[in-house]
């Protein structure tokens, strides 16, 4: 068997039976919502629907009804893209690179956070569609046949390669997350007595039997998954970064954008799963699943992503100098003192100076400073990205044309509407899914729980 | 148990070392590049590749302690015995830098106090020191070797302050390899979980240390060859180049000591392991290489493009041959599981590509520092023999100074079991 050494911390605490993992994880599915989840739910649903009509009057009306300009032509549209994809980087990440980094940690957590990951991809995609303005032309982006007249896709362009990346993925982050689900739906399927829901969750279970032979496979193909996943996450975020690097627009030409990015997507994603997690853990009672320990090692790994970015921002800001071309260095010090220095001050505050608190144990493993650092961190990160788009735009190489971004409110409304899309879709998962990979956390019972890993210290000690 | 530095080996290396030897002689004699460049290109190539293995080696080091990674505590005195080279790489690496700032080599275009002056007094012109000023005195005329772009860099690319990052850097990674393996040999004795929680902490100062010096010594040392050039990556891509360079020799070295025996501790789960690592981050390799060509290549700012240019002209087919032979091999080869538990896949794909990643630093330095058409002859190979030598013989030293397992690791037994 497994041996773990004895100075590691337990993953499981109190005093569980395989039972009771089984019961701790069906609470939510089979009981009531109570009153904080329908409060939550409604203030969710109200900003979905004020962005929904935002995006209907945008569509209506076209992209005018947005603050851009002919100087800065992307503003929130992109910025917001940009960051709902960098959120959906933490979930494939937990779940593909840390199961090949045997990581075991990452049971308590992947489920939802693959759950966000994919949620987050869907609102970034909101972005480009609706972006487009004739939202029913989006088809073009696809490599079609040439019966629509001449047109074709541009396959040098960053942005086509984004619709390959982005969709591959999406489905790839999907079937991982629902292969890791259908266990759980058949435990739930064999627990749940009413009919409808026994219907439901049998469906959606494909009919597992959990014999050995089925568990094989599953976990053969979780590695597979989790190979073709890991670069994929890289993949993402690096395309993404290409639809500034591979212009010439000073502060968006830069080749250590992919790498960086790929940092600053992680950095962010597991921000966006500690807001949403310290949550859970209360209201759902997981305390015992998602334990402090948990906390701290998203911490860590924030802080080592957030100073990952804090090199990047630093090399780029030197080798701006460095490089002695008048337009990169001005770039970069109009980022810093110019119109927007504000921008960039809160991106840098946000995001390399404010984790390095996490150097203390004391508040890295405190719950409430860390929910207050991730939403620092969130809007952090989408300051970086407000910061790269804008300000390198807003002042182009005719001063002439100089201007600054006002967003209206369909900008806002749309941004907000998003989030709510995004929470209405996460206040649903946690309420009808299995939360905690039930059945993967069984695994690790015996060797990480704390009463288990108490005996068999004491069995040493005697 | 330990390790026995066998009478073979050790006459083996040797030859090797008076190969080296040789080879420095002859070829600074028949060396007739400018103030000697391709000798003294030699030198650094063959410094900082395998100053680079044992620094990567500290690097894995450190992070093995931060991640409380077990799997690889039956490897870390060999690890370590990588890491203790590093005083003989910085050594080689201050020789080459004193060589440089003496003006016995041009490597670096910036160090020549010429290119900074827009203006020299005509009638000292031709002689062996011309005088250089900044401003337009009688007698003066425009200085043809005046560069306006490194002028512009000269806060940062000065003698003074370049000697003072070097030393820097040099001296506290330095103090970091003898400290964890001071550290390690004291576990030994002493042990307990102490050392190890604290080993946590002093491997995040040193990674924090790392995350920054990696990148400015890979400015400082490489990029400035190309004195007009810069790249926001290169920093990152030269660190992945480190990191796979220690793990294709990690590999390498392991598999040979268990061969003989050496390391009976050592199963075939942590062969896997090792060789996941060289597979994994021979593509973070690939990742950062494409990146920054793609980009540049892209957009073809002329200011950028030059490095590559130059590159594609008139190194054409190795330049393009390094990058699918480091990719493509382990790519293809070690893909598969059981690959990566054949002995002879992986020192296969493990000795090519250690060859292709000594030819990526071949890459970085000879096309700036020398120019001109590929020079691949008996100076490179003996020289990089000899430094080959020289590496052998001080790693295998330094692991038959220790027991070659570690005791009272508190994840020793962990390590032991492992299986996947």
């Amino acid at each position: 068997m497994h041996q773990e050494a004895a100075i590691r911390e337990p993953l499981i605490l109190g005093e569980k039976t395989y039972g009771q993992i089984t019961e701790d994880v069906m609470q939510p599915v089979v009981g009531k919502a109570n009153r904080s989840w329908w409060i939550a739910f409604g203030i969710s649903a109200v900003m979905a629907l004020w962005g929904i009509g935002c995006i209907l009057y945008l569509l209506g009306t076209g992209v005018g009804t947005w603050g851009l300009n002919k100087t800065v032509g992307w503003a929130w549209d992109i910025t917001n893209f940009v960051w709902w994809v960098g959120i959906g980087h933490a979930g494939t990440l937990i779940s593909a690179v840390l199961l090949l980094f045997r990581q075991k940690w990452r049971m308590a957590i992947n489920r939802s956070a693959e759950a966000m990951t994919i949620f987050a991809v869907m609102m970034a995609a909101v972005w480009p569609g609706i972006h487009m303005g004739r939202i029913w032309l989006a088809y073009f982006v696809f490599p079609l046949p040439n019966q629509f007249g001449s047109l074709w896709v541009n396959f040098n362009s960053p942005l086509l390669w984004d619709v390959f990346a982005i969709s591959t993925y999406f489905s790839v982050s999907l079937v991982f997350w629902y292969i890791g689900l259908i266990p759980d739906f058949a435990t739930i399927r064999d627990k749940v007595t009413q009919t409808v829901p026994k219907k439901v969750y049998s469906l959606l279970s494909f009919g597992w039997t959990g014999n050995a032979k089925a568990w094989n496979r599953f976990e053969e193909i979780s590695l597979v998954l989790a190979g073709l996943a890991t670069p994929l996450v890289f993949s993402v975020h690096s395309i993404v970064s290409m639809d500034f690097a591979t212009s010439v627009i000073p502060g968006w030409h830069t080749t250590i954008f992919p790498p960086y990015f790929v940092s600053g997507a992680v950095f962010s994603g597991f921000a966006m799963v500690q807001t949403l997690l310290i949550i859970m853990r209360k209201v759902m009672h997981l305390e015992n699943y998602i334990t402090i320990k948990h906390i701290e090692y998203m911490n860590i790994v924030i802080i080592v992503t957030g100073s990952i970015v804090g090199v990047a921002y630093l090399t780029e800001l030197f080798i701006s100098w460095y490089s002695g071309v008048e337009y990169e260095s001005y770039a970069f010090l109009n980022r810093a003192t110019g119109p927007y220095w504000w921008s960039y001050w809160a991106m840098m505050t946000c995001n390399v100076i404010s984790p390095q608190v996490f150097w203390f144990k004391k508040l890295r493993t405190n719950i409430m400073f860390t929910f207050f650092m991730s939403i620092i961190v969130n809007i952090g990160m989408w300051f970086e990205r407000f910061v790269i788009i804008v300000t390198s735009l807003h002042r182009d190489y005719l001063p002439s044309s100089w201007t600054m971004f006002h967003p209206t409110y369909v900008d806002i409304g749309c941004f907000i509407g998003t989030i709510g899309i995004f929470f209405v879709l996460f206040l649903l998962f946690a309420r009808f899914f299995p939360v905690l990979p039930l059945n993967e956390l069984k695994t690790i019972l015996k060797s990480s729980g704390e009463q288990y890993k108490k005996n068999s210290e004491d069995a040493t000690q005697h | 148990m330990e390790f026995v530095f066998s009478k073979r080996a050790k006459i083996l290396f040797s030859v090797l070392m008076i190969i080296g030897v040789i080879a420095m002689i002859v070829g600074f004699m028949n060396d007739h590049s400018n103030h000697h460049g391709r000798f003294w290109a030699n030198i650094l190539t063959n410094g900082f590749f395998f100053f680079a293995i044992s620094l990567g080696g500290l690097f894995f080091l450190a992070l093995q302690y931060a991640t409380e990674a077990s799997y690889m505590v039956v490897l870390k005195r060999i690890i370590e015995s990588i890491t203790q080279y590093i005083f003989v790489g910085a050594t080689v690496l201050i020789i080459f830098f004193i060589a440089a700032s003496a003006h016995w080599n041009h490597i670096y275009h910036w160090m020549d106090n010429a290119v900074y002056h827009e203006y020299v007094m005509e009638s000292t012109i031709g002689t062996d020191h011309p005088e250089y000023v900044d401003e337009m005195v009688e007698g003066a005329i425009d200085n043809e070797h005046y560069d306006k772009i490194i002028d512009g860099k000269s806060a940062y690319l000065n003698l003074p302050f370049f000697w003072i990052r070097t030393l820097l850097y040099l001296g506290v990674w330095c103090f970091f390899a003898y400290f964890f393996r001071k550290r390690s040999l004291m576990e030994d004795e002493i042990g307990g979980t102490k050392i190890h929680l604290k080993n946590m902490g002093y491997a995040a100062i040193f990674l924090v240390f790392f995350a920054f010096t990696s990148s400015t010594a890979a400015w400082d040392w490489i990029m400035s060859i190309d004195t007009h050039w810069f790249s926001t990556l290169f920093g990152w891509y030269v660190f992945s180049g480190i990191w796979v360079s220690f793990m294709i020799f990690l590999v390498l070295f392991t598999i040979w000591l268990r061969g003989r025996g050496f390391v009976p501790f050592v199963n075939d789960s942590h062969i896997h392991d090792i060789g996941k690592w060289m597979f994994a981050i021979s593509f973070l390799w690939t990742y950062l290489w494409f990146s920054q060509f793609m980009l540049i290549w892209y957009s073809d700012i002329p200011e950028e493009v030059t490095y590559y240019v130059q590159r594609i002209t008139e190194y054409k087919g190795l330049f393009f041959g390094i990058f699918f032979t480091n990719f493509v091999f382990p790519m293809v080869i070690l893909m598969s599981r059981d690959a990566k538990r054949t002995i002879g896949y992986l020192i296969f794909v493990g000795v090519v590509i250690f060859f292709g990643h000594w030819l990526d630093v071949y890459m970085m330095i000879f096309p700036g520092g020398v120019g001109g058409e590929l020079h691949i002859g008996f100076m490179e190979i003996g020289m990089f023999l000899g430094f080959l030598g020289l590496f052998l013989y001080t790693v295998f030293n330094s692991l038959s100074k220790a027991p070659i397992l570690v005791k009272n690791h508190p994840f020793l037994e962990e390590s032991k079991h492992l299986h996947i």
